[in-house]
């Protein structure tokens, strides 16, 4: 096999998002190829605990939480189901791991990698930027750092995790069918920022050269 | 520029920076700070249109939303209808036109960008006159999260339009304090020229910001969640009824002392005051003080108040009080207003006086706001005190404060605004006590005494009393409604369309109350008003439809091979959100030869196409199979790992609803999938059943679609092709048969391979991570370029499959049709004791023989394609209607293998009409169909093995 992986879904939108990014204001970028594993199973049973003991943290309980380990993220997504967000090329990995936890146990281990991507949304502007499409209240008083959501962003489902609520950083995971149109609406939605840059330079040029 | 209209300082207009317009094709100059109104106004120009029903002269009646007469059409820079020329801020390069009514659309698409932002807050205060500031002050302060948000350019709501102190200093220092405060607080956003519209169930409120023609973004709507509301949303001054009270120069007092305090413009020089209680009295005194003669304030009241007596006494102003103005005169504007005593009882009024003035100033009271608390479902109660409607009970969390309360002293509304700004915060968890208030010297203020209709008049004069401006509706229209037996204030209001207007019915509304009262001789109270509904003012389409347009109208879903198709310059077919190809034309081709073209190469060599839209749910679980045997017609629980079987799901009606494959990947795992289009759809159903019909059943559904990527390889050759970029898959028809499924590696990718055919041909689907999709199926099409390997579209997969009587759900059916109505029934089992739609299948009206069957039609083999849709009919020559239908035509193509169009369609009894020859109704032709079997291709099924 050559280079482990091929093409991502935003490989085209790579100079958008790049491209919108405005310094100071957002950075947009693709964290492609990560592997991405749902877990399904009764947070209540034995199988839970062992995954728990197996991965190297507690399946988080509370809607929204996210644990992490030095490898893993691993996101609430419902009462009895996980999204384990590991490093590129790590899905065989977590799936062996999950599945010799889970033992006979029901339970269901599930490779998703391909199903969706991330966009990461950096900068003092993230949260205004996805405010523009994003009903949820994204504050820092009331999404914090290591919590997620399912949620719309714009017209498109996606899951936001918050990286960091003081240096604000989110991932989107986004459906792979669904990540140009959100890539170009948060291009769109940014545009702003650097509409705003330009404006800044003009009016500092303008106060140069006269006496305003 | 000083004229004659504009004072010569003052106002908070800036005048180092005059702007040019045109209004009416006249050239104008007003001032930034100047709405169009007030400039138009400074520049003598008091008429700004025609009424709509009787085109009367009609001017500037108010300084704000309220206005229910002055709309104009925006030109310049971009056109725009129905705009009131009081809330139009003034800027270069405006050209405005008046307007009778209705505007113009523009015909070119709007340049300007609307889009729209969420927010979220523990406490929302609309309205940032001193009740609203103080309140937003208090939270403020707490640390809660607080949005304050105003209609107009600047804060200050009242204040803006009176010479008023606050701790004995303008009020302007006051309100440019808290406000530069409000700005520094970390979480508090301030929003001037932001309208709320509209306020919805828990708090959601949405907003419009006029954020400026020289912006980014012209117009922004603003979603806004808040824990707390306070609505501080101010007054409407209430106009009078009498004759003549829609002549241009009459203008509410109020409004008036807004003109000359915010912009420095005198609205006329010589005005009588007419008015029911004492906020008339100071206009008529401000505006003396500003160099304005003042001909009389009349007084309907029998005794004035000693303190505006006195006032009025001191700059020798005239008090005509147990007085009414009966009538105006004058062309395009006011030149004189009649003068009577109150009438007793039904004696006429005899006309005491005319004095000639070229302004009138009105004043009825005032009408509180309520529109938001109404919208929110809170309740309001007719006050005998104020004479107009107040919020009564409150829904949860909105609290109403100031003048939209009914508190009409600034002390007062500075005290209760600040009083509810804090229990508002508190009521989120903050600690936050009221902020100081400053001090106010306005003292108390004396209730109006309720006039809606002026005693005495004739009948004659009612065609002249308008209750209604902007619908031109009259105390004429009222009498007639009621006169014809209407009492609800809500039939009235929809016979006479008062209140309907861009204006919602802001001055028009509680006084039309007022005058069905006194016709039906009842209590204002119990006649009430009309529910108030958003939005509050009117809203730009563009500015609710924001950036949901053109492209981001709609996701487009599009698969890891898209940009091989785009780069062929296919058409690509809508499937729901996802654009698929649709066909692959080559130079010179149209879409018939392409297909055909696509449709040869299939059953000849071979074909490929990017299958990958299709819908993938993995099912585990140890009763995945009896899931399934569930949801399914046919049995599942007995399909070996390794091996795929088709399947129909049913609604519980017994319809089909969708269809698709089932792989069975190991004891407990299932992978099926659906059409493109109803994936999001059966993936819900199932879960629907799962969790409350069968939570039971140890099963988890994982939706897996786009984890891969799926290139069907189809046509006798398709072996060859996957044969070279393979190694580890034995091929052979009997290592690999049909139907079933194999892992391995496909152009060096891990691969799930599966011998399905949707087409009749030997054909495989090769299945990739979604990031390898591109790269394999360009190595497929490298391995398959010599045999000219051909990429096929949607279209042709069509045709493939109707060629082998194959139905599409939702196009050859439309949720009225059973299995056995596609002559499914080998695949409705009879051996399980339940699924979906098991029941269905014995109903009287499932089991009658005359049902509509999936047929095929055979017309004439030199006739061009039947329309899809086409009805038919028994007969070549129509009887008189009614025509019995016998069904319609649900697929049409032309067969590349056949050499002849051909059809399947929905017949009555289908089945068993086979040989029959029926007609289909094209055009203004019957076009004779034979009925056949709706397999018309390899009806042995010898090809599939290649």
């Amino acid at each position: 096999m050559a280079e482990l992986h091929g093409e991502s879904p935003l490989a085209a939108r790579a100079e958008t998002l790049a491209g919108s990014s405005v310094p100071g204001a957002v950075q947009l970028s693709e964290v492609a190829f990560t592997a991405q594993i749902t877990l399904r199973v009764d947070p209540k049973s034995p199988a839970a605990e062992r995954i728990g003991t197996a991965v190297g943290t507690m399946l988080p309980n509370q809607p929204g939480q996210v644990a992490r380990t030095e490898q893993l993220q691993i996101l609430w997504m419902g009462p009895d189901e996980w999204l384990l967000v590991g490093p590129e090329g790590s899905a065989g990995r977590i799936q062996a791991t999950l599945a010799e936890a889970l033992g006979e146990d029901h339970g269901s281990v599930v490779d998703v990698s391909g199903n969706r991507t991330i966009v990461e949304v950096t900068g003092p502007r993230s949260r205004e930027l996805l405010a523009k499409g994003c009903a949820l209240d994204l504050h820092r008083r009331s999404f914090t750092s290591d919590q997620c959501a399912q949620t719309l962003l714009a017209r498109a489902g996606v899951v936001v995790l918050c990286r960091d609520a003081d240096e604000p950083s989110f991932w989107i995971l986004v459906r792979a069918s669904f990540a140009r149109y959100l890539a170009d609406w948060l291009a769109d939605a940014a545009a702003e920022y650097r509409d705003r840059t330009r404006q800044a330079a003009s009016v500092r040029t303008l106060a140069n050269g006269s006496d305003r | 520029m000083t004229g004659e209209y504009r004072l010569a300082e003052g106002g908070r207009i800036n005048r180092d920076r005059p702007v040019r317009f045109r209004f009416d094709g006249h050239e104008y100059e007003g001032f930034d700070g100047d709405t169009l109104a007030s400039a138009l106004l400074a520049n003598g120009v008091h008429q700004v249109g025609t009424s709509i029903r009787y085109g009367r002269p009609r001017g500037i009646a108010s300084a704000g939303p309220e206005e229910p007469n002055a709309l104009v059409q925006i030109e310049e820079p971009f056109p725009e209808p129905m705009l009131t020329a009081t809330t139009v801020a003034l800027h270069d390069g405006l050209v405005a036109s008046s307007l009778p009514g209705q505007g113009r659309l523009a015909t070119d698409p709007d340049p300007a960008r609307y889009d729209a932002i969420n927010a979220h807050c523990d406490v929302l205060v609309v309205g940032a006159g001193p009740a609203g500031l103080a309140a937003a002050l208090s939270a403020a302060r707490s640390g809660a999260r607080v949005i304050i948000a105003d209609s107009d350019t600047e804060f200050g709501g009242s204040l803006l339009g009176s010479d008023e102190e606050l701790d004995h200093a303008p009020a302007g220092r006051w309100i440019d304090r808290v406000t530069a405060e409000l700005r520094a607080t970390p979480e508090v956003t301030v929003l001037p020229r932001t309208t709320v519209f509209g306020c919805y169930d828990d708090n959601y409120l949405v907003a419009v910001e006029h954020r400026g023609e020289d912006t980014f973004t012209r117009q922004r709507t603003w979603h806004v969640r808040a824990r707390e509301v306070v609505l501080a949303t101010g007054s409407h001054e209430r106009p009078l009824v009498f004759p003549g009270n829609d002549r241009p120069g009459t203008m509410l007092a109020g409004s008036a002392r807004t003109y000359v305090h915010r912009y420095g413009v005198l609205p006329g020089h010589r005005a009588v005051a007419f008015t029911t209680n004492d906020s008339a009295y100071a206009a008529a005194v401000d505006l003396h003080d500003a160099g304005v003669e003042i001909a009389a304030v009349v007084d309907v009241r029998p005794v004035a108040t000693t303190l505006w007596t006195a006032r009025c006494v001191e700059r020798g102003i005239q008090i005509l009080t147990n007085c009414a103005v009966t009538g105006t005169s004058g062309t395009d504007r006011v030149s004189g207003a009649q003068i009577s005593p109150v009438p007793s009882g039904d004696s006429a009024p005899t006309v005491a006086s005319e004095l000639d003035c070229d302004l009138l100033l009105v004043s009825g009271g005032w009408n509180p706001a309520v529109h938001l608390h109404s919208q929110a479902r809170g309740t309001v109660r007719y006050s005998e005190e104020i004479c107009a409607l107040v919020p009564d009970r409150a829904t949860r969390g909105v609290r109403t404060v100031g003048a939209a309360a009914g508190t009409f002293t600034t002390g007062e509304c500075l005290r209760t605004g600040s009083e509810a700004g804090s229990a508002a915060a508190r009521a989120t968890g903050f600690d936050a006590d009221p902020a100081e208030v400053p001090s106010s010297p306005s003292g108390p203020v004396t209730p109006p005494q309720p006039t809606w209709l002026l005693p005495g008049l004739s009948a004659d004069s009612d065609h002249d009393q308008f209750v209604d401006l902007a619908r031109d509706a009259t105390v004429a229209d009222v009498r007639k409604a009621v006169g014809a037996g209407m009492s609800s204030v809500e039939h009235i209001k929809r016979f006479t369309t008062i209140g309907t207007a861009h204006d919602q019915g802001k001055t028009s509304g509680l006084l039309s109350s007022g005058v069905i009262a006194e016709l039906l001789g009842v209590e204002v109270a119990q006649v009430g008003a009309t529910t108030f509904r958003p939005p509050y003012a009117p809203v730009a389409f563009a500015a609710l439809a924001g950036r949901d347009r053109g492209d981001l109208y709609d996701p487009i879903r599009v698969t890891a091979m898209h940009d091989w198709h785009l780069a062929q310059q296919c058409p690509f077919e809508n499937v729901g959100q996802w654009k698929r190809p649709w066909y692959y034309p080559r130079p010179g081709e149209d879409m018939d030869s392409a297909v055909l073209r696509e449709c040869h190469a299939v059953r000849t060599g071979v074909g490929m196409q990017d299958v990958s839209t299709l819908g993938k749910i993995d099912v585990q679980g140890p009763d995945a199979a009896e899931f399934l045997d569930l949801v399914y017609t046919n049995k599942m629980s007995t399909l070996k790992v390794g091996r795929i079987r088709y399947g129909l799901m049913c609604h519980a009606d017994g319809m089909v609803f969708d269809d698709g494959t089932v792989m069975r990947t190991d004891e407990h795992r299932y992978l099926i999938s659906t059409t493109s289009g109803g994936a999001a759809g059966v993936l819900e159903w199932l879960e629907d059943w799962l969790q409350t019909e069968w939570p039971h059943l140890r099963v988890h559904l994982t939706s897996v679609t786009e984890h891969w990527a799926t290139i069907a390889l189809a046509g006798p050759r398709s072996r060859d092709v996957l044969a070279r970029v393979t190694s580890d898959i034995d091929l052979a028809a009997d290592a690999f048969p049909f139907m079933s499924w194999t892992d391995g590696t496909v152009a060096g990718r891990a691969a799930r391979v599966c011998r399905i055919s949707f087409s009749g041909e030997l054909a495989f689907e090769i299945n990739v991570p979604w990031w390898h999709g591109r790269e394999v199926w360009d190595a497929l099409y490298e391995a398959g370029s010599d045999l000219d390997i051909t990429p096929y579209g949607t279209e042709t997969m069509h045709v493939l499959r109707a060629e082998k009587g194959f139905p599409i759900v939702g196009q050859d059916t439309d949720g009225t049709v059973t299995p056995h109505d596609l002559g499914m029934s080998w695949a409705v089992s009879k051996k399980k004791d339940d699924f979906l739609g098991m029941r269905s299948f014995s109903r009287a009206d499932t089991v009658r023989s005359d049902r509509k069957h999936l047929v095929g039609l055979l017309p004439p083999a030199d006739s061009a394609v039947v329309p899809e849709g086409t009805q038919l009919v028994e007969l070549s020559e129509l009887p008189e209607p009614p025509v019995p239908m016998l069904g319609h035509i649900t697929s049409s193509y032309r067969s590349a293998a056949l050499d002849r169009p051909f059809a399947l369609a929905l017949v009555k009894s289908g089945r068993d009409r086979i040989g029959q020859t029926v007609y289909g109704h094209v055009g203004d032709r019957l076009v004779p169909v034979e009925i056949t079997e709706p397999v018309f291709y390899d009806k042995e099924g010898n090809r599939r093995d290649g």
